[in-house]
This record gives structure tokens, sequence and C-alpha cells, in this order.
């Protein structure tokens, strides 16, 4: 049994040490809205926050998640309140939408870091996840939007 | 109007829980399917109004991420005057009361879902409607055309009566249908053409959206398949000894397509594959090369193939020109690369066979996995889920990925999920084809086209497949789509195609031919247009007299581009235009070039003309995506072979656009009244020779392949 916590809650799973976290979250945790994309840490979509930091779940042994926090995009808001979920639904972001758990948790991280990311910023952070629909333009507005709302509520 | 025929209509009743059901539900989940006694089946399934004023649209196509779960119920709510807030979407399941209206078969492709679909799903609405207004009129014991219906009431405006529409459902499911609708004038519009918000971004922003790979049912295996590297390969000696020793793994089967290793879940089905040690017989595609392959074509290219278009004569009007020009154009096999691999999960049984996955050929798909499984289609049952990126990938002739997976489903004999990794993906053939373009072309005096000579080599998609009688006269339509109906006015038009079959499977990908024929065409006519000493964006306009269309959305783009206007330094402005699947779209392309040869889009302007819309929002995403679709083609993505084995394997190799590299775009619509056109792939075609033109302007160096290679550029 490795222990880990997903979501602030605490979870116990039968795996093999090697398993990924992509799919012990997916397969073991039923957390689906974490994906599979290039199994190589290569396209993003599997991206998760593991005590904090975005990280590619598809590259992280289960066994190397062992005592530590994990958040999934599940995890992000109950309420879809998040800052950036609100903007990207204002930007109307998502087609097929299975790159956007990726994009959402590469920004969240971002946006926790830089509270006013540049354009720069933004491609630095999320060039990793790629987008095969070409939602990128919206996911830059939606970054600056989301950025904007949260400065704007702090004032 | 036409009569929304009555027959249609015929399962008119009550819902389970109460309200108005027009046509037929069938619930989800593995039920028995929900016939009245007695009735036939003859449904136009689309709406279903509970007393909760929830309104449930049906949508027989599939959601890939072209918007279709919310333009098809913009549709509907318009002429039932629905509350937009109150609308929700269900998947249909497979039945030809989702077929595509005129086609015979339930499929979602060729950017046709808006425009095969609006008059039904308008009509669905308006009978809806109609129904409602007789209900209430019945109630109230009012003159039905005293009543009127907005936003999910109908209201009695003489005496201030209003009852909701899910008041209303019980009593419309008691009463006929209408035998006529009329729909409402487009001038009255609340909801089409307005930019309205997808009704599935919520569920895509918070991980609870199901594509096909999310789907699990109780006791299900996973499966993952080891195909010969080689297309046409079969295993000759399988070792699965170290593969049987992986923890987890359930069982090793060599079905006709490779060995399959089953397990409990994804990763022990992974390592028990890369444990498996197989000897292939390579057959007879092991010394295939694209090296060689495109010498091949490139010869092919010089002697005349089957003729496409004959109009005048080229060949004369080439000799008597007053100047000249030829040119060797090529593009590679390209792989669709949705993000969501392909997969599909079959729970097979004796008497029936259930199936989730994301597809856009549920009737063909239905049909295949009933003759793989020995059943009748009716005893199939198919679950379209949400698509992670189609492209045409998952709209297969040979029903492939379906076939394979309900093969294995009879091997495993448990409910199984066949998944495919990246690689599989990348390497599982069914590509754009690759293709070698030869022209040649004569002005006049003025710098006039006098003719044009055009020999295209490349693989036929439908040759071979169910649709293969499409072919005629050695012509498959989509391998010349784009250059057969030339727009520009060329007196002297020659068309031939020769369809060599390599061995290689391949398919459309998003904008099929015209993913070819735009970057030749459009490249050929810039090339035409300096020749001539003319600016490209006149010589075009010029020669597209007779093409209004053509040139509103190419005036429109240049205008909005500011075409002719100076440029910062460093940059180059490239135009091009292309219609396809009923919509006209110019894009004028911005870019700079590193000294390494590397190009940089900085900017797109894009003008569509795709006739009447539904929502411009869409319309705008369909075409930024488009364009990044088309430039990860235009800079980045390629297959090739080499010793029968495809060398690219995932992301590190078959590169995509990625967001830094996305450019600024720009997407105008041109107000129009004509009869709506598709919009999924338009967007596609002209971004690759808009960047190549823009280069050449740049650089003085003209792309004639793609991708696009830093060292073709360096050679400046």
């Amino acid at each position: 049994m490795i222990k880990l916590t997903v979501n602030r809650k605490p979870v116990e799973v039968e795996a093999e040490p090697d398993t990924p976290l992509l799919w012990v979250l997916r397969e073991n945790l039923g957390l689906t809205g974490t994906k599979y994309g290039c199994g190589m840490a290569l396209c993003g979509a599997c991206t998760v926050h593991v005590e904090g930091r975005a990280t590619r779940s598809c590259q992280l042994p289960i066994s190397a998640a062992a005592g530590k926090s994990v958040t999934t995009i599940e995890g992000l808001s109950t309420d879809l309140g998040h800052p950036l979920q609100q903007a990207w639904i204002a930007e109307d972001v998502p087609q097929c939408g299975y790159c956007q758990s990726g994009q959402l948790m590469a920004a969240a991280e971002l946006l926790k870091n830089n509270s006013k990311p540049t354009d720069q910023d933004i491609d630095d952070a999320m060039t990793g996840i790629l987008c095969r629909c070409g939602t990128y333009c919206r996911i830059r507005k939606a970054v600056h939007r989301a950025a904007n709302a949260v400065a704007g509520g702090a004032r | 109007m036409s009569a929304f025929a009555r027959r249609d209509f015929l399962k008119v009743g009550a819902a389970a829980g109460g309200g108005l059901v027009l046509g037929f539900h069938l619930p989800f989940g593995g039920e028995a399917v929900a016939q009245a006694a007695g009735k036939p089946f003859a449904p136009n399934a689309f709406i279903r109004i509970g007393t909760d004023d929830q309104v449930t649209v049906v949508v027989a196509k599939a959601e890939m991420g072209q918007g279709v779960y919310t333009s098809l119920p913009m549709l509907v709510a318009e002429d039932l005057e629905a509350d937009w807030s109150k609308v929700r979407v269900e998947s249909a399941p497979v039945d030809p009361a989702y077929n595509r209206p005129g086609m015979g078969m339930q499929m979602t492709g060729g950017s046709s879902s808006v425009w095969s679909c609006w008059e039904q799903m308008r009509k669905a609405g308006a009978t809806a409607k109609a129904m409602l207004i007789a209900a209430a009129a019945a109630t109230w014991k009012v003159d039905p055309s005293s009543l009127r219906a907005e936003k999910g009431f109908v209201i009695h405006d003489a005496s201030g009566r209003r009852l909701s529409f899910g008041a209303l459902a019980d009593t419309a499911a008691t009463l006929p249908p209408p035998k006529d609708v009329v729909l409402k004038d487009a001038k009255d519009f609340k909801i089409v053409g307005k930019p309205t918000r997808r009704l599935d971004t919520p569920e895509k922003v918070n991980g609870s959206a199901q594509f096909g790979l999310d789907v699990s049912v109780p006791g299900m295996l996973v499966a993952l398949v080891q195909r010969p590297p080689v297309f046409g390969g079969r295993a000759v000696k399988v070792d699965d000894t170290k593969t049987k020793a992986v923890p987890g793994v359930v069982a090793v089967g060599q079905p006709s397509f490779g060995v399959v290793v089953v397990a409990k879940g994804f990763w022990a089905a992974k390592k028990g594959r890369d444990a498996l040690q197989v000897q292939w017989d390579d057959g007879p595609n092991g010394a295939l090369s694209t090296d060689a392959l495109r010498e091949e074509f490139r010869a092919l290219a010089k002697t005349p193939g089957a003729v496409a278009k004959k109009e005048g004569d080229a060949a004369a009007a080439l000799a008597g020109a007053a100047k000249r020009l030829e040119a060797e154009y090529e593009v590679p096999y390209l792989a669709h690369a949705m993000m969501e691999p392909l997969n599909c999960l079959v729970d097979l049984r004796p008497d029936s066979c259930e199936i989730w996955t994301g597809t856009q050929f549920q009737t063909m798909d239905r049909a295949a996995a009933a003759e793989v499984a020995g059943l009748k289609p009716e005893q199939v049952q198919i679950h379209t889920t949400l698509l992670g990126g189609g492209f045409g990938r998952r709209a297969t002739p040979r029903s492939d990925f379906i076939r394979e997976a309900v093969e294995i489903a009879k091997l495993v004999k448990a409910p199984v999920k066949v998944v495919a990794t990246r690689e599989d993906d990348i390497k599982g053939g069914f590509y754009r084809p690759m293709w070698y373009d030869r022209i040649g072309a004569g002005l006049d005096a003025s710098g006039s086209p006098v003719a044009w000579a055009h020999t295209i080599v490349g693989q036929s998609i439908l040759a071979g497949t169910p649709f293969g009688a499409m072919v005629r006269d050695g012509i498959d339509q989509t391998s010349v789509e784009g250059v057969a109906n030339l727009a520009y006015a060329v007196p002297n038009l020659y068309v031939d195609l020769y369809s060599p079959q390599p061995g290689i499977p391949v398919l459309w990908w998003r904008s099929v031919g015209h993913s070819h024929t735009a970057f030749v065409v459009e490249s050929f006519i810039d090339e035409l247009a300096h020749a001539a000493g003319k600016d490209p964006f006149e010589y075009r306009r010029g020669l597209l007299a007779h093409h209004p269309r053509h040139q509103g959305v190419l005036e429109l783009a240049a205008a909005k581009a500011g075409w002719g206007k100076p440029l910062p330094a460093g940059r180059g402005r490239g135009i091009a235009v292309h219609e396809s699947f009923g919509s006209w779209v110019a894009q004028v392309a911005e870019v700079s070039v590193t000294p390494r040869g590397q190009v940089k889009v900085h900017r797109v302007v894009a003008a569509v003309d795709c006739g009447q819309y539904v929502n411009p929002d869409t319309i705008a995403a369909q075409i930024e995506g488009g364009i990044a679709f088309g430039l990860s083609a235009a800079l980045h993505s390629q297959i090739t072979l080499k010793g029968g084995r495809v060398v690219q394997s995932n992301f590190h190799d078959y590169e995509v656009l990625r967001l830094n590299e996305m450019p600024e775009v720009e997407v105008h619509i041109l107000p129009s009244g004509e009869k709506p056109g598709g919009v999924g792939e338009p967007g596609v075609p002209p971004v690759a020779p808009a960047v190549a033109n823009a280069v050449f302007a740049l650089t003085g160096v003209r792309v004639r392949r793609l991708p696009i290679r830093p060292e073709d550029l360096k050679k400046a």
C-alpha cells in the first residue's frame, strides 16, 4: 500500500511501485480528468500539481509520490470557481477539451507564482502543453483574464 | 417550407418521468431499448422536454471540438423558442433516425454537420413548439393562433396567461404532431447567428468530461496491441514468457493484426507488451522507404496519368505562350495525432455487444462490429463519447480500430478497452497521403495565364474502401479537389492523376485533398503573379472576376491585414484564398525568418464566407484551430518510412505547433444570406501557402515542399 494525499484527501493505493502516478490517478482512483497523451512528458496532458509544483504525472512513479500531496484538475475547485476555470469559460477556450486539464494545471502554477504574467511568462510556462485543436490564442487571453480578475478581486 | 414528414414523428409520447418526447429516447447505461409496445421504431429523436423545463437535444454528430454540441442545439432552440439556459445535450445512439440527412449513414465529417442538419434541427424545434402551443390552446380553450412562444414559455397576450414548456409537456405529449411547420424568418433569429458560449465548456474545465479513454465498466481489462513494424507484416514466432511474468498481465493473444497483451490496467499491459519477444515476417513492404517512393512519384509526374480535367488545349496553349513556368511541389505523409489516442471499449456478450468509443462513423462501425462479433447490427450498441480530437482519423471506412477491438473482445471474453499508445498512433498508418505535383503554366504577353497543366501523384483515399465505387475512370475526386475545379480564369486547363498503391494505409486528414492542393495552387499562382510582375493580391483578384465569393474574402482579408501598407523591417506578407466544403477562406500571413532559416509566423488575418451561420464564436475558433493545424504541417510535421518502418514515434520527432509559435489570429466573417457551408476544415488549406508566399515576399526563396525546412531557406 502506498499512501499519499490527493485533492486534500488521504488515499491508499495498491500498485506496482513503478506505475506512473497518471495511471494510479486514472485507474485506481477514478480521477480521469488527468489525461494520457504521450507517456514521455512531451505533451503535458497529464500535468498535475505535486507538492504545488506542476508535474508530468506520466513520468512520476507512484513510489516517488508516496507521502506527497497531489492536486488534479478535479481538485482545482469544487465549483468551477477557480479564476482560471472562470476565464476558460469566459473565453470559450476548449474545443475537443482533451488537453485542457493539463493547460489549466500548468496555468494554475504560473498564476500562483506570478500574479501578472507577461506573454513571455505564459510561453515559458505553457509551451510544453500541446493542443491539436489550436486553442492557444484563447489560452493566452484566458490566462491574462484570470490574472486581471485576481488582481481586481484583491483590490 | 416543405412539410416535415409526419411519419418521422410517429414516436411522440410521454417520457418515463413525464414530459414530451419528440421521437424516441434510448436510455443509456445498458438498459434494454425502451420501445413502446407494438409501434415501429421510426423516430426523429432530437428533443426531449421534461416537466422540469429542461430541454434535452439529442445530437447525432460526434463532438470533437468543432462545437456541434452547441451549434445544433442552437438551431433547435431557435425554432423551439427555448430558454437557452435550459438546453442540455445528449449523444445519440446509432439509429437510422440519426443518419446524416440525404446520406443513409450516421457520420460526422466533411464539415457538414451544420449545413446538412440545418433544416432538420430547425424543423424538430418548430414541431415541438407547435405541439406546446397546441397544448396551451387546449388547456386555455383558446385559438392556437392567439398564442406565441418565447424563452421557454407559451404566452397568451390577450389574457396575460403563460405556461412553461415543462408545465405543458405532458399535455403536448398526447397531441398529434403537426403536418407542416413554418420556420422562422432569419431576421427574427434570437440565438442563431449570435456569439454563444459552448455548452460543453464547464465539463471540459473541471475534468468531468468523458472521452472514450475515460470510460470504464466493472471487470474491464485493458489491451495493448503490438503491431508488425511493417505495414502488412505478421508475427511468425511469439515468446510471451516474460510478458506473462508481469504482474497484472492476464492474457496474450494473437489476433489477425499482431499480438495483444491483456492486463488489469494500462501500465501492466504496457510493461507486458514491452517484454514481448516477437519474430516478424515483414511481408512485401519490408524495403519501403519514402525517399524511394518520392523518386517514383517524381518520375510518374513526368508521364501522363488519368485525366481529371480537360478544358481547351493546354499543351497547344503552353507551346504558344509568351512565358512558361514549371514547378514541382511535394508534401509528406501526415499523422492526425489527435491528443486522445485511439481507444475502444467493448463489452461483448453472447447476444449483444456494447461499445464505447469516440467515432465519426457510427453506422459503418456498428455494421463492422456486428460482422466481427457474428451478431446483427441491431444487437450492437455504440455509445459515442466525446472525441479528444478527430481530424478524420476517427472516420474510418474500414472501421479499423472498431474491428480490432471486437476481435480482441472475442479472445478475451471480458469487457476490454483497447488502447493505442502515442507511438501506436504515430506509427499506425492511416496517414494523409504524400503528394508530388508537377505543374506547367503559360502566360500571355500581359501576364495572364493561358494554360495550366498539372499532374498529381499520390495515393487514393477512397480506393479499396467501401467508398471505392466513388473512384471513377481512375479519378478519386478527393485527390484532385481544389485543382480540377480551379477557380482562376485559365482558358486551357489540364489535370491528370496517378494513384500508386505502395501499401501505406491512408485516410482523410482535416481538409482532405485541399490540405495539399491549396498549398500547390496558391503557391504556384503566386509564382505566376511574380512572373507577371503583378501584385499577388491584385493578380488573384483579376483572375477571380467570375467568383465573387472568392473575391469577397480575398478583399476583406487584404483590407483587414493592411495589404500593401509597409511592414516593419524583416517581415513579409503572403496571401492565399481557397474554397472548400462550401465555404471560402482567405488568409494573409505575416512572417519573419531567422538567420538560421526558421520561420516565425506573427499574425494571420482570415476572412471567411460560410454563408448563413450559427455561432460566430465557433467559426472564429474553428478558423483559429484550422490555422494552428495547418501551421503544424507547414512548419513541422512529416511521417517518413525507412526499411518499411515508420521513422517517427512521438511528439519529439513528430512535432506539432506549440503555444509559443501560435500567431496572433484575426477572424473576419463576411455577412451572407447564402446557404450555410462548413467551418471545421476550410481554415486549414490557405495557411501553408499564405505563409510560404510571405516567406517568398521576404526572402525571395520559393517554398515548394512542406514542411518548410530551415535548410531550404538558408540557401537564400
